[in-house]
């Protein structure tokens, strides 16, 4: 044991090529070994775009000295003759864990939610961690170094994946046989972020995405509030994240939307992130493009769907079907418009799948010097290395793959991985190809043998006349072994040969017998014609093989999923002829009248219209109405509710919209055009809405309305006090009706000081939170309240009367018909349910007749969904009340289109047909409150976003598409690529209090 | 005299101001009535303009046209103009059991257990819920009271919804045994890290098995001496005997699929698909086996982002048109208030495809049809019970459905209800009445 210890150490040390100068050593002589070390005959890529034909790479120290093809060899030096092989930089990953184990366990096992933080003397918010150093947690792991090795990589950039600001990472070179003495290249390299929350605090701000968005912006200002000195306690997440700050940014958001999302954080505060992005760049480019980010990708390219079993196999959709077809052409569309990315192992299953992967994208159009470069030159760029690793320029370090051949070729080996100068073997470097057929004689018996497989496992068959003799063979460091029966098949003995090869052409070596015997053997290699034809034959029909496999792209659609459009519909002028207009202005319900629009507005409306160059559509027996308007939706958005804290007012939906959400599309075919997306009703006061128009197909920065009315939404009741979330819930202020009144009271007053201080001209504390509430409290901003029951309702418009603002809107006001008259004196609006009651306690006394009865008594009257299902049929939803509450039907249909218009403040540019309006309009089969009516066509700003017709097609088109990636993906599974089980992604309908 | 009077009007005003009692149930018929004049749907597919209908001792006992020569009975009430319609039904409802979605101590509708073929939704059924008297002024007069939850959920019975108890309210007690079938697919365990994706259910066999053998045990228990007495097991008896329905709750091909394998492995008399979203799928073999469906609840989202928007709207004509025999059910989130939405379904339905007649079936005959009582109630035809309603305009859209009488078994009964109280009261505040 203790030899074996003792020899280790001596391994070691000889390792340990740079030890440095004032190490005391007591083991025998100080020897520092500074021979050089040259590489000839080589093809060298000294980068992606650099390569020396059999040139030379001198190196020294762990450095490189030289490259060239007339590099001068020193004496003491060792050359290693590389004809044939390659030479390229060994690779980096820049998005590693490598080595730093993810912390765990969360201290507070209580299962009520913690709204506080568990450090102290940090940032308020746990998740905040800048102050974290990957080299604090780092301990090299040899295992996962060879693995890496031997996929080629030189260098790996770790951090702690854990926590929204995650702190330092740290540059390593793999270098499995030195100390961490020389493995630490960069001690502090990059700052790391992600959009997930610390594994080690059950702190619960921030629950959503929008959340974590606000938080990172608070920081930011907070972090510039403690650089001028105005912050008297000490913060060390707030120092370390000022210190990190030269540092690149490295964030991971796993999608193109986050990267969108992000990358707007980042421009308000000056930071241009790195993103680690989803692999899905691709289906966004335009916009990826415009953020000017570097992008780190993974290779997790998805397998086919097992898609034999067509019960589970219906249940994919075409987006997920796509994207087996699509993502692998994502790198070569990334290189298409000049973003700069690096690749990383980063959500590969395994390190090893990387080279296939990468081959799957340069199969897609990759060219090979963009994938090295990826792997090499824009990764050390990126992490600021440029000069010491990525590629083999003088001075850098000497991080290098021999490889048999081109790198990016599927048959190619990586023979070795030198990291600073010291080899590590992957594989065999000169194997002797043996396989051929031999004649050999042993004593007076003849022998044939042939020796077929794989370089790695070969097969042997020996036979002797025509007998077949059972046989074994095995090759190793130049070494054959083989082993057959002996021609007596009535005894089990065995004749075995060793034979040291040293030319192929004559195997020399002895053989033993079962009696103890030995004997020279000897065995001569023939050449058949037959072999060559076979060679010849296989490569042909395995070029025919890759010619049938040349792939199908898919085209790309807008959004990239069923109904997407493969170029953007354009904006049109479109004539109606002689249709019945409602046009929700003075002039009500006109009959045969023509309706033109051109440039996206409502151009003209009258009797016979000419207009040149119009598309005339033939609205006789249709109705054209203007588009339905939802003052509360939750659809097209990635996040509802911020519920960490009893106020949000610093979240906005407008950080988080999802252009892609089939919703989107439905609503269109239900006649919707604007749509306002409520925060939801976790917290008496909630986030920042958005107002957007359904254009699908469009980015997310697109649907939003220019210059659109700022709004907020408020909650009140049942929700906001908790009431309906178990027994855990019962920490938070306020938990009853009595404290949602202090809330406001509070926060109100506190942003009236706050706005007071900022008007001083003294300096002050920016606080995303106040600033919202300042502007309502300024009029800028406009609430609208989710709110059941009377006494709520009215205590809001007094608190609002104490800070000398009006609520601007009471959304779902289910009792609104009991204050109806203390509602008009303050001059709100009422967006309000048909006929929901009866699912909680505090809808008790709702009725389907309350819009009745506040339009009745003066109030503004909306009527909205709250649901992604029954917003498309919000005219049906507004019919209603002409069954209870007999309203008129001209009426009715405001309050689906003119009413909403008018409480988001939009009614200057849609809600009604008006010429000068905005074009966004819907034709009708029918009465458009009729549940017999459908909408045939729905336009926005002049563009058909739905037509019905057009949706007859897409039916088509998407089946076809459908079965057409199925039969690929069968055919993939017959050919033996691997498949994943079926799994079908379901998304839930958002409502109010949905928590994320 | 004066005074008692005073406080006939005091202790009426009572009631309606605090609202806790219910709508009175209405008398028994004793008068006869002849309505002319409307357009009377018949739900069978027909339709009266003009009609004369007539009914007495809470039967129906004439069906034909105004113009008819023959002698009208008792009262005649001039309905020309307006329409009338068989009372619809609600099928597969949770009406009554339920009264508060968030209030636990409210809800009656899910017992612990997974085989609770014994359990009786009918003794739970709260006539006097604010909920199920909201039903009645647009037109849903009957429902078959359904428990929920496990595999097997319990006895239905059906109702109309105008009686002092539950047992005054029964049209058909026990009249099936609701069997929620395995889910092919399974959802991820979001709480513990997993994808919320669905995956399929590896378990689906063996649940389909243990049914298998629950019913095997259940018929050998049957056959013999039944002591010691085993509850669920008797239960079960009556889908084989053919006094009950078997109602599973399915949704895809291979359920629904399986289930009818299943049932007819089993000897059940007498199955119905409820659910059946993907019911246009296996077309054929509900045609073969004669199995009906009552469908899902038509206003919702298709389940794929592929599908068509109008998937779910467009389903019950692709069945009806194949000869299925289809009626509609409203089950899912805020079932029960949204239970007076159901006409409504039958209008969306009529949108898409079917005729309105047809679609005005699937709530009214198809409906009594698949639950077995249309030998009483489902249309309007001699010896039928007097259950209908006389609504102003087109019943199946709510811009034109408004109730001004409505009967059930002869009996006139009252429209009103505590949010109709809440609208005159709020209404007379602001004097805009």
């Amino acid at each position: 044991m203790i030899k074996k210890y003792f020899m280790f150490t001596f391994l070691l040390c000889g390792f340990m090529l740079f030890a440095q100068e004032n190490v005391p050593k007591n083991d025998g002589v100080k020897a520092r070994n500074s021979n050089y070390t040259a590489f000839t005959n080589a093809k060298i890529h000294i980068s992606p775009s650099q390569v020396i034909e059999k040139g030379t790479l001198l190196i020294k120290d762990g450095k490189v000295v030289s490259t060239g093809t007339s590099v001068v060899i020193p004496n003491n030096c060792i050359t290693v003759d590389l004809s044939g092989k390659s030479i390229y930089p060994s690779f980096i990953d820049i998005y590693s864990t490598f080595g730093v184990a993810k912390p765990s366990g969360k201290p507070n096992p209580s299962r009520s939610p913690q709204y506080d933080a568990n450090r102290e003397g940090y940032y308020w918010n746990d998740h905040i961690r800048p102050d974290q150093n990957a080299i604090d947690l780092y301990k090299f792991d040899s295992k996962k170094a060879t693995e890496l090795q031997k996929a080629g990589f030189g260098v790996v950039n770790t951090h702690i994946e854990d926590g929204i600001i995650r702190g330092t990472g740290t540059l390593i070179a793999l270098n499995t046989k030195g100390t961490n003495a020389n493995r630490i290249l960069a001690e502090k390299s990059g700052q790391y972020f992600g959009t997930r929350k610390s594994n080690t605090s059950r702190q619960s701000y921030p629950t959503s995405l929008m959340g974590t968005m606000a938080l990172l912006r608070q920081v930011n200002m907070d972090a510039d509030w403690y650089a001028k000195g105005n912050i008297k306690e000490k913060d060390r997440a707030l120092e370390a994240f000022l210190k990190n700050k030269n540092q690149v940014q490295i964030m991971e958001v796993g999608n193109k939307m986050n990267a969108l999302r992000f990358d707007k954080v980042g421009d308000q505060f000056n930071t241009q992130y790195v993103f680690v992005g989803g692999g899905d760049e691709y289906e966004n480019i335009k916009d990826i493009k415009a953020t000017n980010a570097k992008f780190i990708i993974p290779l997790n390219f998805p397998d086919a769907y097992d898609m034999e079993d067509p019960f589970l196999a219906k249940s994919v959709d075409l987006a997920d079907l796509r994207e087996w077809n699509q993502r692998p052409s994502n790198p070569k569309t990334l290189t298409d418009n000049n973003i700069d990315f690096a690749f990383s192992t980063y959500k590969l299953k395994e390190t090893k799948d990387l080279m296939p992967n990468i081959l799957k994208a340069i199969d897609a159009g990759l060219s090979k010097e963009k994938a090295l470069a990826a792997l090499t030159t824009i990764p050390a760029q990126i992490i600021g290395q440029s000069n010491s690793i990525g590629s083999l320029k003088v001075g850098a370090y000497a991080n290098f793959l021999i490889t048999s051949g081109d790198l990016f070729e599927k048959d190619t080996k990586i023979h070795q991985n030198w990291v600073t100068g010291i080899k590590n073997e992957v594989s065999p470097m000169n194997l002797t190809d043996i396989r051929g057929n031999y004649t050999f004689s042993l004593g007076k018996t003849n022998y044939d043998l042939s020796i077929s497989g794989t370089i790695e496992k070969l097969k042997a068959k020996v036979k002797s006349d025509s007998t077949s003799l059972g046989s074994k063979i095995s090759f190793k460091d130049d070494w054959m072994n083989l082993t057959f029966s002996t021609l007596d098949t009535t005894k089990q003995e065995y004749i075995r040969i060793v034979s040291n090869v040293l030319n192929v052409e004559t195997l020399n070596g002895k053989a033993y017998f079962p009696n103890g015997n030995e004997m020279t053997f000897q065995a001569k290699k023939k050449a058949t014609e037959d072999e060559k034809d076979e060679k010849n034959g296989d490569s042909k029909s395995k070029k025919d093989e890759e010619a049938t496999d040349a792939k199908k792209l898919f085209p790309v659609t807008y959004p990239n999923m069923a109904y997407g459009f493969t170029t953007l519909p354009q904006q049109e002028t479109i004539l109606f002829k002689n249709v019945t207009v409602w046009t929700n202005e003075k002039e009500g319900i006109l009959e045969n009248t023509d309706v033109l629009i051109k440039n996206g507005k409502i151009s003209k409306i009258g009797k016979n219209i000419n207009a040149s160059g119009a598309t005339v559509v033939n609205g006789k027996g249709k109705h054209l109405t203007c588009g339905i308007i939802d003052e509360h939706a939750h659809i097209a958005t990635s996040s509802v509710n911020e519920a960490g804290h009893n106020s949000t007012a610093e979240v906005t939906i407008e950080d988080v919209l999802n252009p892609e959400d089939i919703n989107i599309y439905r609503n269109l075919a239900g006649g919707v055009t604007s749509i306002q997306i409520l925060h939801g009703s976790a917290n008496p006061i909630g986030g920042r809405s958005a107002i957007i128009k359904l254009k699908w197909g469009e980015s997310a920065n697109n649907l939003l309305y220019e210059n659109s009315p700022k709004f907020i939404k408020f909650a009140l009741g049942e929700n906001v006090k908790q009431s309906n979330w178990g027994d855990n819930a019962k920490t938070r202020f306020p938990q009853t009706r009595m404290g949602v009144e202090q809330v406001y009271i509070d926060y109100f007053q506190r942003a009236k000081e706050y706005d007071a201080l900022k008007k001083s001209g003294k300096p002050y504390r920016k606080d995303l939170e106040m600033e919202t509430l300042v502007e309502i409290i300024n009029k800028e901003r406009f609430i609208s309240c989710h709110s059941y029951i009377q006494s709520e309702i009215n205590m809001l418009m007094k608190v609002a009367e104490k800070f000398d603002f009006n609520i601007n809107t009471f959304t779902h006001i289910l009792e609104g018909y009991k204050v109806a008259d203390k509602m008009v004196k303050h001059g709100v609006g009422g967006s309000t349910f048909s006929d929901w009651w009866a699912y909680k306690y505090e809808v008790n006394d709702a009725i389907p007749f309350n819009a009745a009865i506040m339009h009745n008594a003066g109030v503004t009257v909306a009527i909205n969904s709250d649901d992604g299902e029954m917003s498309r049929r919000l005219n049906q939803e507004a019919a209603k009340s002409v069954k209870y509450g007999d309203i008129s039907e001209e009426e009715a249909w405001k309050f689906v289109t003119l009413n909403p218009a008018k409480l988001l403040h939009i009614d200057d540019r849609v809600g009604s047909i008006k010429v000068g309006k905005d074009a966004d309009i819907v034709l009708w089969s029918d009465n458009p409150l009729s549940i017999y009516a459908k909408a045939e066509r729905t336009i926005i700003e002049g563009v058909t976003y739905f037509d019905i017709e057009r949706d007859a097609q897409l039916r088509k088109s998407i089946k076809k598409e459908k079965n057409e990636l199925t039969t690929l993906m069968l055919q993939a599974k017959n050919k033996g690529l691997k498949t994943k089980p079926i799994e079908k992604k379901v998304k839930a309908h958002f409502h109010c209090d949905t928590n994320f | 005299m004066k005074h008692f009077k005073l406080h006939i009007i005091l202790v009426a005003l009572l009631f309606a101001s605090t609202a806790i009692a219910q709508q009175t149930p209405a008398p028994k018929q004793t008068q006869a009535y002849s309505i002319e004049g409307a357009t009377a749907h018949l739900g069978n597919g027909k339709i009266i303009e003009n009609s004369l209908i007539m009914f007495e001792n809470g039967k129906i006992v004439f069906v034909g046209s105004t113009p008819m020569k023959v002698a009208r009975i008792g009262e005649i009430v001039d309905a020309r103009g307006k329409h009338i319609y068989p009372g619809f039904i609600a099928p597969n409802s949770t009406l009554g059991l339920v009264e508060i979605d968030a209030v636990r101590a409210t809800k009656d509708n899910d017992e612990v257990g997974s085989m609770n073929p014994h359990i009786r939704s009918i003794i739970a059924y709260n006539t006097e819920s604010k909920i199920v008297e909201s039903m009645r002024p647009n037109g849903v007069l009957m429902a078959q009271i359904t428990p929920r939850g496990g595999r097997i959920s319990g006895t239905s019975s059906i109702v109309q919804l105008d009686a002092w108890n539950w047992e005054d309210a029964i049209i058909k007690a026990d009249d099936g045994i609701h069997l929620n079938w395995p889910n092919p697919f399974s959802r991820g365990r979001w709480w513990l890290g997993e994808p919320a994706t669905l995956k399929a259910n590896k378990d689906y066999n063996s649940q389909v098995e243990e049914l298998t053998s629950y019913f095997t045990e259940s018929k050998a228990y049957n056959t013999g001496r039944k002591t010691p007495s085993h509850l669920p097991f008797e239960a079960l008896q009556g889908l084989i005997d053919g006094t009950k329905k078997l109602y599973v709750h399915v949704s895809n091909e291979k359920g629904i699929t399986d289930a009818i394998n299943f049932s007819k492995k089993n000897n059940v008399k007498s199955i119905v698909i409820v659910g059946g979203y993907e019911a246009d799928l296996v077309m054929d073999l509900l045609k073969q086996h004669d199995v009906p469906v009552l469908l899902q609840r038509v206003h919702s989202t298709p389940n794929n982002n592929d599908e068509d928007y109008d998937a779910p709207f467009k389903l019950a004509n692709k069945l009806v048109e194949a000869g299925v025999l289809v009626g509609l059910e409203n089950a899912g989130q805020m079932e029960r208030m949204n239970t007076r939405n159901l006409p409504f379904l039958a209008g969306t339905c009529a949108a898409y495809g079917l005729s309105k007649e047809d679609a005005l079936s699937l709530i009214t005959l198809n409906t009594a049809k698949i639950l077995g009582i249309d030998d009483k109630v489902g249309s309007l035809e001699v010896g039928k019970d007097a259950t209908f309603f006389i609504s102003e305009g087109d019943a199946l859209d709510m811009r034109t459905n408004k109730l001004t009488n409505a009967y059930i078994q002869g009996r006139e009964i009252s429209l009103e209800s505590h949010q109709t109280k809440l609208y005159k009261r709020y209404s007379k505040k602001y004097g805009n009445q």
